[in-house]
């Protein structure tokens, strides 16, 4: 019992440093686990490649999906239960740098948001911001047109995945009332029937 | 009370169709925040992002926060918060307790295929619905073009991009007074 206690502080204090640290979404978390995993012998290089290719299997965002997968892999050699729990400390402790920073800048910007030098400043973020999103598109595109294939051949396009893409762009553009969520799933099934 | 477990809904919703980072919530986040209930504008949801990709931590988890307690606080950045990340905390559990080598089913595979599909498709209608409120001149269509290529081609961190960018705006516009002011002051 006192075992199982003191490992889900550790955890939480661990997973709170790389919530912490890990600036830039959740692949820049990758080399703090690498960190983690070699400090405490809770996993191996492998075991984070496994956790990678489930949290991109799965929806949710990557880091929060990560802490659960390793949250409930440490703590359920004490049985199914604890490692339930474990699946909650390890992402509650992610997230918890990330709402206490979040709300002393909130605080701030609401304080100088009518500082003419602050609305000066969030006229070139707001483009940088635009240009991260639309480079984000462009890795994204890559991987589901191209695969992981580096040479690019009229061969190694998935057109079938392409033709997809096309068609909900155009039922976004057209039917301007259609919800993301349904489009996301009858994506999904259309990948299943058609094998993509 | 009513609000709050809106947020929690709304952002458990995002959270559990999210494939593929952070991104790929900006439509669902721009359908459900800006259109259907008007709690931030578009304007802000670029802000957010920006925002939450220099400070550390989950980018979803970060622009979670900050509508949450821009709507109704500290209550709201706390269940907008809990919302985002419960699906995840439920449906990898399950996959856990359940099923191994999930990753590796034929099934799975094929369904992801069809979905990125659909999340190139959704992101690139969003960022269309958001291309006329953030380029508004030369200079921040040269910003956007600048960032997405090093940003693309490079490994340098996000954090970089943001600040020199938000750097570059307040001396651009500092510089941009100054002119007007001369050219008044010729004028008279």
């Amino acid at each position: 019992m006192m075992a199982l206690l003191l490992l889900y502080g550790e955890m939480f204090v661990r997973f709170f440093l790389v919530g912490l640290f890990a600036v830039g979404g959740g692949l820049a978390t990758l080399p703090f686990l690498v960190d983690m995993g070699e400090a405490t012998g809770w996993f191996t290089q492998l075991d984070i490649s496994n956790m990678v290719a489930i949290s991109e299997s799965t929806p949710g965002p990557l880091g929060i999906n990560m802490a659960t997968y390793i949250g409930f892999q440490i703590s359920s050699e004490f049985g199914t239960l604890p490692g339930i729990l474990g699946a909650v400390i390890a992402p509650v402790g992610v997230v918890t740098p990330s709402v206490i920073i979040i709300l002393i800048v909130s605080k701030i910007l609401s304080r100088f948001k009518d500082s003419k030098y602050v609305q000066y400043a969030f006229y070139g973020l707001r483009a940088a911001s635009f240009g991260l999103i639309a480079s984000a598109l462009l890795s994204v595109a890559k991987i589901a047109f191209l695969g992981s294939q580096e040479v690019i051949s009229a061969e190694s396009v998935n057109w079938l995945c392409l033709a997809l893409s096309v068609v909900i762009f155009t039922v976004t553009v057209k039917f301007k009332k259609v919800h993301p969520i349904l489009l996301i799933v009858f994506a999904a099934i259309m990948g299943i029937i058609f094998k993509m | 009370m009513k609000t709050l477990s809106a947020l929690f809904l709304i952002f458990a919703r995002i959270g559990g169709f999210t494939f593929g980072g952070g991104y790929a919530m900006l439509p669902m986040m721009q359908k459900e925040l800006v259109e259907k209930k008007k709690w931030v504008s578009n304007d802000e949801l670029l802000d957010y992002f920006a925002i939450g990709q220099c400070t550390p931590g989950v980018i979803a988890v970060n622009t979670a926060t900050f509508v949450g307690y821009k709507t109704k606080g500290f209550p709201g950045a706390v269940s907008a918060t809990l919302g985002v990340i419960t699906p995840s905390i439920v449906i990898i559990t399950c996959i856990a307790v359940f099923i191994s080598n999930f990753q590796e089913l034929e099934v799975v595979q094929h369904a992801f295929g069809g979905i990125r599909a659909a999340v190139v498709a959704l992101i690139l209608s969003a960022i269309l619905k958001m291309r006329k409120k953030s380029l508004v001149d030369i200079f921040t269509v040269i910003v956007f073009i600048a960032v997405a290529l090093l940003s693309l081609l490079t490994d340098l961190s996000p954090v970089i991009f943001v600040v020199s960018a938000a750097v570059c705006g307040i001396i651009i516009k500092i510089r941009k007074e100054k002119t007007s002011l001369k050219k008044k002051e010729d004028n008279r």
